[in-house]
């Protein structure tokens, strides 16, 4: 096919070469079979260090944001606890950074290499905050940026949060594609890149999740030095599976192998995310269980050959969270806490009420991110979305919340308890996902080893559970 | 109908691919509709509402497509008061 054939199907038939071009990296060295790839060396590749890493970020006012105690918080958490349980709370106040979230360390690490290497550009698509992260980031470095949105649905209605978030990356200066529902995104995204010759800022490459290793080691340090310990548990939203990754990483760099790392969905079971109807029903447009679970199953759905963000290798638990609790829990946080944060960055710490109540006294859950907020980026803004929409919003038991259908905002504290999603069920599921991809009469002992690690479990359990079908 | 003048930002809408022409498994409701672009810039030459028209991006690039908006704004807001917010942590029972 000409390399001047636009139409749908052959775009995507060059996506492979594409994407070497526009991340500087030939995914075929690591390779070691269909499903198996050499994740270490991929992520040591990347040439970074710590010190390194600190020192990109710090010059585009990344990292280093305050972690504060939520003492009113936890106070009123040890008030429903059993005696001995409460568990103190921190918060990383991630919406310190330039643009607003911890996002901006992803876009540090890849602006910067796309810098390095020559790029005069960068593209993001993403409908989250990535978006201005990597606008902001491109900014300083003096790089031109274009994003893609999923915005609107066929009417052209768009969620408040989208509408602000892509406000913030034209406010930026960067070009913003916004575009209707639908996976054909990653055909626009690869037109894109071949039409510029920019760098794929992907969530997804080695440089975006080695950017978020700052976040995990700035947590251990600083608990360490203010309380004398490793943090007991340190929760964290989850999506593509980035923060989770990143963190974790961060976290075991800095010695903190103890600590437990829990991820944190807001529950949208039910919602298709391709559907043009749903798109508008749901309240969170990330940190939820549409984009968690299938990446946690299998990560390798990203824009990118081989997806650097795998959060099954990291994570010890996954809580379950209803979005009438994160709204309920975000308004709680500024009237408590004094301090006004957007919800979405508010799904983890939805999840360490739950925790901290589970827990005792003398331990420290984490909570490792805030976002900024604003119009749209607002709970109320949300709600009321909702309502106009046709959700039913209403106070009472959040156990009658149904994704699409209703939010049930808590009455009392001791309401919001969140569920735990069961782990070897996601493991499975993962396993059946890589027996789609390459039959497991083809697995070889590496392939064993592989799935093994990318799950956090062992060879024996692999062989344990081999798919059937 | 009205002239927009040349340098003048506005908002375009541009059909990527008809419904025939999207991905497969697509969910029923989205494989009815078309996958469409709207893309904001400065209007590269004098043109009306409903016009074929190529704006410039802030970075620059041309994008071609229908005039749909003349000075596209944003107000999304924090949206009608919900009064079941405010009662969180202010009354006893909440907290």
């Amino acid at each position: 096919m000409s390399q001047h054939d636009n139409s749908y199907a052959a775009v995507m038939a060059r996506s492979n070469e594409i994407m070497k071009a526009s991340v500087g990296m030939d995914y075929d060295d690591y390779v070691i079979s269909p499903i198996a790839f050499d994740y270490e060396r991929m992520m040591r590749d990347t040439g970074y260090t710590h010190a390194e890493i600190v020192k990109i970020q710090s010059e585009t006012k990344v990292g280093n944001t305050p972690l504060f105690e939520l003492k009113r918080l936890t106070e009123a958490v040890r008030k429903i606890s059993e005696p001995g349980k409460g568990a103190r709370i921190l918060l990383k106040d991630e919406a310190a950074n330039a643009s607003g979230s911890f996002k901006a360390r992803r876009a540090a690490l890849s602006v910067f290499e796309a810098a390095r290497k020559g790029f005069k550009g960068v593209v993001a698509a993403t409908s989250g905050n990535y978006g201005a992260a990597v606008a902001s980031q491109a900014n300083q470095r003096d790089l031109k940026c274009i994003v893609i949105q999923e915005v609107f649905d066929s009417r052209g209605v768009g969620q408040p949060e989208i509408i602000e978030k892509g406000r913030k990356c034209e406010a930026y200066g960067a070009e913003v594609i916004k575009l209707t529902v639908g996976p054909e995104l990653f055909y626009i995204h690869l037109l894109t890149l071949e039409q510029t010759g920019f760098f794929n800022a992907s969530l997804y490459t080695p440089f975006g999740i080695r950017g978020v290793e700052t976040l995990g080691t700035e947590i251990a340090e600083e608990v360490r030095i203010r309380y004398g310990k490793d943090p007991d548990a340190v929760i964290i939203t989850h999506a593509g599976g980035g923060n989770l990754t990143g963190t974790a990483r961060g976290l075991l760099a800095a010695g903190a192998d103890k600590t437990r790392i829990v991820a944190c969905s807001v529950d949208l079971s039910g919602l298709h995310m391709a559907s043009d109807t749903d798109f508008n029903k749901k309240s969170f447009t990330t940190g939820h269980t549409g984009f968690g679970v299938p990446f946690a199953t299998w990560p390798d759905r990203a824009d990118v050959p081989r997806n650097a963000a795998r959060s099954m290798r990291y994570m010890d638990e996954y809580q379950l969270v209803t979005q009438g609790e994160v709204f309920f829990v975000t308004e709680l946080l500024t009237k408590l806490e004094g301090i006004e944060r957007g919800p979405a960055g508010n799904t983890s710490l939805t999840a360490a009420i739950t925790m901290a109540r589970q827990m005792d006294r003398d331990q420290i859950v984490v909570v490792q991110e805030t976002e900024y907020t604003g119009a749209g980026k607002h709970h109320n803004s949300q709600l009321s979305f909702a309502r106009e929409n046709g959700i039913k919003v209403y106070v009472g038991d959040p156990a009658e919340n149904v994704p699409g259908k209703t939010i049930v905002l808590p009455e009392r504290l001791d309401q919001v308890r969140g569920k735990a999603q069961d782990l070897e069920s996601l493991k499975l599921s993962y396993l059946r996902n890589a027996a789609r991809r390459h039959p497991v009469q083809a697995w070889t002992d590496a392939d064993i080893s592989f799935l093994a690690q990318d799950i956090k479990s062992t060879p024996e359990w692999v062989r344990a559970n081999l798919p059937t079908d | 109908m009205a002239k927009i003048e040349k340098g003048s930002w506005v908002e375009i809408k541009q059909v990527v691919l008809q419904p025939e022409e999207r991905a497969r498994n697509l969910p029923e409701d989205t494989k009815q509709t078309p996958y469409v672009m709207r893309m904001s810039g400065f209007l590269t030459a004098d043109a009306e509402l409903g016009d074929t028209v190529t704006i410039r991006s802030l970075i620059g690039r041309e994008h071609e497509g229908t005039l749909v908006t003349l000075n596209p704004s944003y107000s999304h807001s924090f949206g009608p008061t919900m009064a079941e917010l405010l009662h969180i942590g202010i009354d006893e029972e909440a907290k």
